[in-house]
């Protein structure tokens, strides 16, 4: 999956619906989005895929289906509402219509990420029983030859046959694809094809470098002016359509001035749980040093979002250094993305090197330009399967890696 | 945009949109794809009176009902029903 499509952008929204006039003061210490990153097996194996690189050590030790039910109520009681069940391919698991309907009972507002892997007939008639609130399918491309390169799999048709599938069982269609040199050109293509399967909702989310996507990164990234006439393509859309496809849009950080404020803010309104009860802030803050993270196997789900040291390790901004500490512009961005600080320049409490602010700037220049060197493109794409996590675990591909400060 | 809303209109709650009271935040809550919005009290007295039955008038008296001492009361609701449709939130019965 996507780390724009479950993270950033999702709490990005609630944010800006916090912001919108009508908002009762926002209460900032409520995990209100839960993230169930249910299992890291996968059919698909994205180049762009933010799941750890390491993932291959937690498919054989998954929560059970008692532990998920368990963490949900835990979680509801926090204050959770949205819950986004995603992976890997959730669907990979026979348990999600229990998942579906514990949810519903609880009162969650549900969300299935999926590839549209295992989607069948009946088990979306299961799931609209149970009360799952809507499905959002990952699409890569308008030609099969992109979606399956990018995917290393053959899912283009099928794809389009569970978007139908999706419709006519009365959800909502809200389709996520991940933009990249491989796609960024056929942007209006994208839209049209959005619009011609009825998306009530489309999000074009550039690529953010984490996991799979940072080892791919010069494979990956497109270049400013792609992205800028994206985005204007995007607008020009929009304007078209007239609010009845909502199009979001996520900005790349790379090529921007500032950093993103992720996840909204360390432990604000977003945790996740993962395939084997790690409870986290973010998608990628095992790759983090010297952090102890609580699972919920062995703590409670209160104590790890309020009083457990990893949560509160990178709350509000005590713990900043220069030139966040004293920076005006600080509590727009909290100082940018841990982890994307820590991969990058070994040193967690920096600025986002982002930042033009960053004295690291330079790394993500480097990077830009690395990016359009034509014997750096020319390296091979490390897919996202277990055959390379493993090799990554036991410690190869370290020319591919050696750039980072930890295993993306 | 207030003059879009007509005395007569009845609305619903949009489809794919769910509206509850939500205990841990004490408030309520609009829930929809990718998103929600935490209400405010009089935006949530309103809204949970909309339930594809009651016209606008009904909600506008049954509100000057319940908070007799309000003040402009009417503007503030109709001004609610105008941003929530325009918000997409509800659906025109």
């Amino acid at each position: 999956m996507t780390q724009n499509s479950l993270g950033d952008s999702a709490v990005q929204k609630v944010v800006q619906a916090q912001n919108n006039g009508v908002s009762a003061s926002a209460t900032q210490t409520q995990p209100l989005w839960l993230l169930a990153e249910v299992t890291y097996r996968c059919p698909l194996h994205c180049a762009f895929c933010y799941n750890p690189t390491d993932y291959d050590k937690h498919t054989k030790n998954e929560l059970s289906t008692e532990q998920w039910i368990q963490a949900l109520r835990d979680a509801r009681k926090l204050g959770a509402i949205q819950l986004g069940i995603s992976g890997g391919e959730p669907l990979l698991r026979d348990d999600i219509e229990d998942i579906v309907i514990e949810a519903k009972k609880l009162g969650y507002y549900s969300n299935l990420i999926t590839s549209g892997v295992g989607l069948t007939e009946k088990r979306i008639q299961a799931f609209k029983e149970g009360g799952l609130d809507h499905i959002q399918l990952s699409m890569h491309d308008i030609t099969e030859e992109i979606n399956n390169f990018i995917t290393n799999t053959k899912t283009f048709e099928l794809k389009k046959k569970v978007a139908a599938m999706i419709k006519s069982h009365g959800y909502p269609m809200v389709l996520n694809v991940v933009i990249h040199r491989y796609n960024i050109g056929h942007m209006k293509e994208i839209l049209e094809m959005a619009e011609a399967l009825g998306a009530d909702y489309i999000e074009l989310a550039n690529t953010q470098y984490y996991g799979w996507s940072l080892v791919n990164r010069s494979q990956l990234m497109p270049t400013k002016e792609q992205v800028d006439e994206a985005e204007r393509i995007t607008n020009e859309y929009r304007a078209k359509v007239n609010g009845k496809m909502k199009i979001f849009f996520v900005v790349p950080d790379y090529f921007a001035q500032r950093p993103k404020k992720c996840m909204n803010g360390w432990g604000e309104v977003f945790m996740i749980v993962t395939a084997n009860g790690d409870v986290l802030p973010c998608h990628s803050a095992r790759s983090l040093p010297n952090m102890q993270f609580p699972n919920v196997k062995d703590s409670d789900l209160g104590w790890s979002w309020k009083d457990s040291p990893a949560f509160n390790q990178y709350r509000g901004d005590s713990w900043m250094k220069e030139p966040c500490r004293s920076c005006s512009e600080k509590e727009n961005d909290l100082g940018g993305c841990r982890c994307q600080t820590f991969l990058l320049t070994g040193d967690a409490e920096a600025a986002d090197p982002v930042c033009s602010k960053s004295p690291h700037r330079h790394l993500i220049d480097q990077a830009i330009l690395d990016a359009q060197n034509p014997q750096i493109q020319a390296q091979p794409i490390v897919f996202r399967n277990d055959k390379n996590s493993k090799k990554i675990i036991e410690g190869e591909l370290q020319e591919r890696l050696s750039a980072f400060n930890a295993l993306p | 945009m207030q003059n879009t809303i007509q005395p007569s209109d009845v609305y619903a709650i949009a489809m794919h949109h769910r509206f509850q009271w939500e205990e841990a935040q004490q408030c309520y809550v609009i829930l929809f794809p990718e998103g929600m919005v935490k209400l405010n009290g009089g935006a949530g007295e309103v809204l949970k009176r909309i339930n594809g039955q009651a016209s606008v008038a009904d909600i506008v008296a049954d509100l000057k009902t319940t908070f007799p001492d309000a003040p402009n009361i009417e503007a503030d609701i109709l001004g609610m029903f105008d941003l929530a449709v325009g918000k997409a939130w509800l659906r025109k019965v």
